[in-house]
């Protein structure tokens, strides 16, 4: 058995693939091992359905997130179209389900791939031109996604929405916040474990290379439209993948939630989270769905004590307006977001009480 | 034949109103490149302080209507300062994200204090403003709205021509550092910018406020439909702005008209994507090529 490998006293690597390591210690990788044995093996028999309910949507964002993430943090492409492609996601896997018959575990992620071939449609014109033209876009895209999804009514159903029949492997239904849990987060750790292994691949260092510069990335040889086409398929295929998941936790999808707003939402996960970090994504997936809820309880708590009526203050605009204040505050004081924060913590505790 | 002209002269109207709302985002983007996202937030705040002006404070129209120009100045002014002007050489994504995360936090501030309801000005303009061409009736606004866009292309075709501070913000737009290295006050192009962009978009806020009314949904979603009409025109040409209004505004009225209402909203973007496809820099906008 080999060494256990704790804190080096210094910087002691040797080549490019230690560079690359996920895990510098010993010590990380154990820790990561409990964090998902508790996750996998406590939390779900532990806490309440309503904490349960919120993990799962914390699950479901954070995949989508991830995807923007590769798409925002590492390539440097914005997408303003993210809310429309989990949309798309949830419609595919609705009509795959019900006309079809597909089960779930194909469904989901044939929806994955079918949302990525939309994303490629939109990111054709990322192709002719560089920089903020994709941003107008994926606009586009979300307009006009949104505009399908309601209009197409032999497809989608309009507004009526589609029933999806529940999750079934051979005779055993997958119904319920917990068995749910266990569906998403085996998922999230899947596409959370694949999204970090591209990102130290070929694919991902390309990726970074178009971000920086994309001249010198020209340069040097990487065939820039292609890698930005499969950043945008990559992306949007987590988008749809998690889009999928959503249609199947809540049993029924109509085209409403999946407006510019929830572009923006996702946009805020990876801004708060941390852009061109993985983590960081799960990280703003988690502050952003507690902000919700949170928003949530001191508004109910608000009206039972009578501050304000129940028609004076509406949840809508006072959660559009932190969100905005959080994008904002963010980007201001802690461009790197919460992944930032979460590493300076972790490296006080480390380097105490000799902090430099 | 008069369904025809009648649907060419509201489409003229529509458009021109789209050209003046675009107008304010296309001088934010000839002076420092960002493209803003919080425009229709920017719109809606003008109309609203006008509203609040007229309505609870009971001033005359004229001093309500200076007094709100002069607010979006400074609004302008502070949103630069303390937003912005931090980001100075970060990297352009995270000043769209802040627009981004502007747009958000304005229309949630809007709603919290006005609501999401549809309000209305009381009536001011003159009826002598109204134009009759034979079965063809033209609104006064509109007429207003044809004074008011005629009279700032013209302004602004000068002020960035001939003025020392247009020419200042064309050339921060062109290179920043090269206009700072040659003696270009960049954070005050900036800020003026800004400001300038804030009250003209102020003053197309309370233009559209007039028409349909205010109402923070409408309107924001006007700040968008700006994409189409400003990539269309070309993102930093103003003329262009309001011709690409004009085409923008007789697209969405004719199939509004001929086609089908429900498409009439998504007619916009779809051109959008088409055009970035076949002509990025649209009809009047600068040729940067460069295929990277």
């Amino acid at each position: 058995m080999r060494k256990f490998s704790f804190h080096p006293c210094g910087n002691y690597r040797e080549d490019y693939a230690q560079e690359l390591n996920i895990f510098d210690t010993d010590y990380g990788r154990v820790c990561l091992g409990l964090f998902l044995v508790l996750l996998f093996f406590v939390t779900p028999l532990t806490v309440s359905p309503y904490m349960l309910y919120i993990l799962n949507t914390i699950g479901i964002a954070a995949i989508a997130a991830i995807g923007l993430n590769i798409l925002i943090g590492y390539t440097g492409l914005i997408s303003l179209g993210h809310g429309a492609f989990f949309g798309v996601g949830a419609y595919a896997a609705a009509i795959l389900a019900t006309r079809v018959g597909l089960d779930f575990y194909l469904a989901i992620p044939a929806a994955g791939i079918i949302t990525a071939l939309v994303g490629m449609i939109i990111g054709i014109p990322s192709g002719r031109l560089k920089g903020l033209y994709l941003t107008i876009a994926t606009l586009a895209g979300q307009f006009i996604i949104e505009y399908v999804l309601i209009h197409w009514d032999s497809m989608t159903q309009g507004t009526m929405g589609i029933t999806i029949p529940p999750a079934k492997i051979m005779q055993w239904e997958i119904a319920g916040d917990k068995s749910f849990f266990f569906l998403i987060f085996f998922c999230l750790v899947l596409m959370t474990w694949f999204a970090v292994n591209v990102m130290r691949s070929k694919y991902g260092r390309a990726f970074i290379a178009i971000r920086d510069n994309d001249r010198a990335a020209e340069g040097m040889g990487i065939p820039i439209f292609k890698y930005k086409l499969l950043s945008f398929a990559m992306s949007s295929f987590y988008a749809g993948f998690a889009g999928a998941l959503w249609a199947y936790y809540m049993v029924s999808v109509t085209a409403e939630p999946f407006n510019l707003s929830l572009s923006v939402e996702f946009i805020a996960m990876v801004i708060i989270g941390g852009m061109g970090n993985i983590p960081g994504a799960i990280f703003g997936a988690t502050f952003i769905t507690l902000l919700n809820e949170l928003l949530r309880y001191i508004t109910g708590f608000l009206m039972n004590i009578g501050v304000v009526t129940s028609s004076g203050l509406n949840m809508a605009p006072l959660r559009e307006f932190v969100f905005g204040l959080s994008i904002v505050l963010f980007i201001l004081l802690e461009p790197r977001g919460i992944a930032e924060i979460w590493r300076i913590v972790r490296s006080n505790f480390r380097l105490w009480p000799f902090s430099y | 034949m008069d369904f025809f002209l009648q649907l060419l002269v509201n489409g003229v109207c529509v458009g021109l109103l789209y050209g003046i709302s675009a107008m304010g985002f296309v001088m934010i983007f000839k002076s420092s490149s960002v493209l803003n996202f919080a425009h229709g937030e920017l719109l809606a705040l003008g109309a609203f302080f006008f509203l609040a002006l007229i309505t609870w404070a009971g001033l005359p129209v004229l001093i309500a209507f200076i007094l709100t120009l002069v607010g979006c100045f400074i609004l302008g002014f502070l949103i630069e300062k303390f937003f912005l002007r931090p980001l100075i050489g970060e990297k352009l994504i995270f000043v769209i994200m802040l627009t981004v995360g502007l747009a958000a936090m304005f229309k949630g501030l809007i709603l919290l204090i006005w609501g999401g309801n549809l309000h209305t000005y009381p009536d001011f303009l003159p009826e002598s403003l109204a134009l009759k061409l034979g079965a063809i009736y033209i609104a006064p606004v509109y007429s207003a709205t044809l004074v008011i866009s005629v009279l700032f292309l013209v302004l602004f075709g000068l002020f960035f021509k001939k003025s020392a501070q247009g020419i200042y913000m064309r050339s921060v737009a062109d290179n920043q550092k090269a206009a700072l290295s040659l003696g270009v006050h960049v954070r005050r192009v900036f800020a003026l910018s800004w400001a300038i962009a804030a009250l003209v978009a102020s003053m197309s806020g309370i233009v559209l406020g007039i028409i349909n009314g205010v109402n923070v949904h409408d309107l924001s979603s006007i700040g968008l439909k700006v994409f189409p009409v400003v990539i269309l025109g070309g993102l930093d040409s103003i003329g262009g702005a309001i011709i690409g209004g004009i085409i923008i505004g007789l697209l969405e009225t004719f199939t509004g008209g001929y086609l089908s209402p429900s498409l009439r909203d998504v007619v916009p973007y779809i051109v959008l994507v088409f055009i970035l496809l076949v002509k990025p820099y649209g009809l009047f906008g600068l040729v940067e090529i460069e295929r990277v």
